[in-house]
């Protein structure tokens, strides 16, 4: 089962390190991004978005489609932010907050239904069959060599993208008027209401940032992988790790844990091919028995 | 009285589930002036408040703050209108600090007034501005307690209710808490205070309503409730 050669050879290999690195940092950030969504909105919600893998699909067709429209691709990542964003408000609005505060497998059940109608409505939109939009017009250029290791530009703009993004959403929640709202509403809603505050309206709010947070991973991952109905439940899946590992509630949490996870993925798939999810699984079992707050959670947003 | 009554509730019902807390409750507020809310544990006192701010909502009855009648909103809503309400339990922003629970609690008043400010309120509440940077999970209960009376003046509104600001604090502290409600007082802030203890509200307060059992059973100046001992004794006595 392990390869312990391949991986000796690939790690005292700059140029394979490079290339394992690379891939490692780009599931990591796109892992990063859909987490940073579930946590916040655990954080402040009290709820686990089961459906958060949907927003990253719809972000990614989204896009793909703006793309095939415009041939835009800045204009495309920013209409899966917004796209994903306004179909998280209308499924926090009609559908989660009426299942706030109640048995979590009352919200596992809805968020489920509402995954399948997703799924189905894409397949009626944009069809069953794989689709691929490839790298984008201003990406096409030569990748950069470092150290052998060959390192596409988009990858570059894909991890700084993700970084940017994930320090404004911090910068959002800790500085942010909205932010400290937010943050109060989490601890104690009623007090915040009691203030003056529609606590609805900055829930929803937030609710948005979250989805928009996986859209812009499903228009960040568009080009890189390939798009079909039901692309958002292995991610969710990864995403709930990176969650746990990284510790409900905490931005830098999710951030740590996804590179963590990514390049587990990426250097495992050489030296233990077979045993990469059971890795993943096996990281968050030694986290959820040693420190079951995940590595810099704190149990809730604050 | 009535006629400039800035606040007036009317057959006031409430209930908690099934058991009916507040009967009819009726109270009039002046401009400026303060009304203690007097009586024993478990009368009503805080049932009436949160009803009024609309976070026990009540069944029947009406809140008019001026002319607008506020029973039924939601309690933000009702915020917005101008009454501002001080729980009794605190309820600070733990982990935020002392400037950012002030900074939630900031709006305009219902007419536009903006009196209340941060630098207001340091003024007025010189121990905030000494720590406004400290969590305020970490303040004493009496530093708690002045915060939350100023994170809902931030809010600039034309009616203050303070549930039990005196509660649990220690002897010197509540002469602090007096001061204050004094000065808030002077200022021409309109206060509705809920209390157990006559005695606090004697130096602060104009007039006096006492409940019992979810009735109001008496109204007069602060005064002459001190002065009607078959009152006091006979609701208030402990």
């Amino acid at each position: 089962m392990l390869e312990i050669d391949a991986l000796a050879t690939c790690l005292s290999t700059p140029a394979c390190l490079v290339n394992q690195t690379t891939s490692g940092l780009i599931i990591g950030m796109l892992l990063f991004l859909v987490a940073s969504g579930v946590t916040l909105i655990f954080g402040v919600l009290h709820v686990i978005n089961f459906a958060h893998g949907s927003f990253y699909m719809l972000g990614a067709y989204f896009a793909f489609t703006v793309y095939q429209l415009t041939g835009n691709y800045f204009l495309a990542a920013a209409a899966g932010a917004v796209g994903a964003a306004i179909a998280g408000i209308v499924f926090e609005r009609l559908i989660i907050s009426r299942v706030y505060g109640q048995n979590v497998l009352m919200q596992l059940l809805v968020c489920y239904a509402f995954i399948l109608i997703v799924d189905d409505a894409v397949k009626i939109v944009w069809g069953a069959e794989y689709l691929a939009m490839g790298i984008p017009a201003e990406f096409r250029l030569p990748p950069y060599r470092i150290a052998g290791g060959f390192v596409p530009p988009f990858y570059l703009f894909l991890v700084a993208m993700a970084v940017i993004i994930g320090l404004g959403s911090l910068y959002v929640v800790t500085k942010t008027r909205f932010g400290k709202i937010v943050r109060a509403a989490a601890h104690n809603a009623s007090m915040v209401s009691a203030l003056g505050i529609r606590v609805p309206i900055y829930f929803a709010l937030l609710f948005a940032l979250g989805c928009a947070l996986a859209g812009v991973a499903g228009a960040l991952a568009a080009p890189v992988r390939s798009l079909t109905p039901g692309m958002g439940l292995g991610i969710l899946v990864e995403s709930f790790i990176v969650t746990v590992i990284g510790g409900m509630g905490s931005i830098p949490g999710a951030f740590l844990a996804a590179i963590i996870l990514g390049l587990t993925r990426s250097i495992g798939s050489v030296g233990f091919p077979l045993f990469v999810d059971g890795a993943m699984f096996m990281m968050m079992a030694l986290v959820l028995i040693f420190r079951p707050t995940g590595l810099l959670g704190q149990g809730t947003l604050r | 009285m009535t006629s400039d009554a800035i606040l007036s509730v009317a057959g006031l019902d409430v209930f908690y589930g099934a058991s009916k807390i507040l009967f009819g409750v009726d109270l009039e507020v002046g401009r400026g002036r303060t009304l203690a809310l007097l009586g024993r544990n478990g009368a009503g006192k805080s049932t009436t408040l949160k009803a009024i701010a609309g976070v026990a909502p009540p069944r029947k009855g009406n809140v008019r703050l001026g002319t607008s009648n506020l029973a039924g909103s939601r309690p933000d809503a009702i915020a917005r209108a101008g009454i501002g309400y001080v729980p009794e339990d605190r309820q600070v922003f733990p982990m935020h600090s002392v400037e950012d629970n002030l900074a939630i609690g900031a709006k305009l008043g219902p007419q536009g007034q903006d009196f209340w400010k941060l630098e207001t309120v340091y003024e007025t509440f010189p121990i905030l501005a000494r720590m406004k940077e400290r969590r305020a999970g970490l303040l004493s209960g009496g530093e708690q307690q002045m915060l939350t009376i100023a994170r809902t003046l931030m809010g600039n509104p034309e009616v203050l209710l303070l549930d039990e600001p005196s509660e649990g604090l220690a002897p010197i502290i509540v002469q602090a808490i007096a001061d204050l409600i004094r000065k808030l007082r002077s200022m021409g802030v309109t206060i509705v205070l809920a209390e157990q203890n006559m005695h606090f509200c004697l130096g602060i307060s104009e007039d006096a309503a006492v409940i019992d059992k979810g009735h109001i059973v008496y109204r007069d100046t602060i005064q002459g409730l001190k002065a009607n001992t078959e009152v006091t004794k006979r609701y208030l006595a402990l």
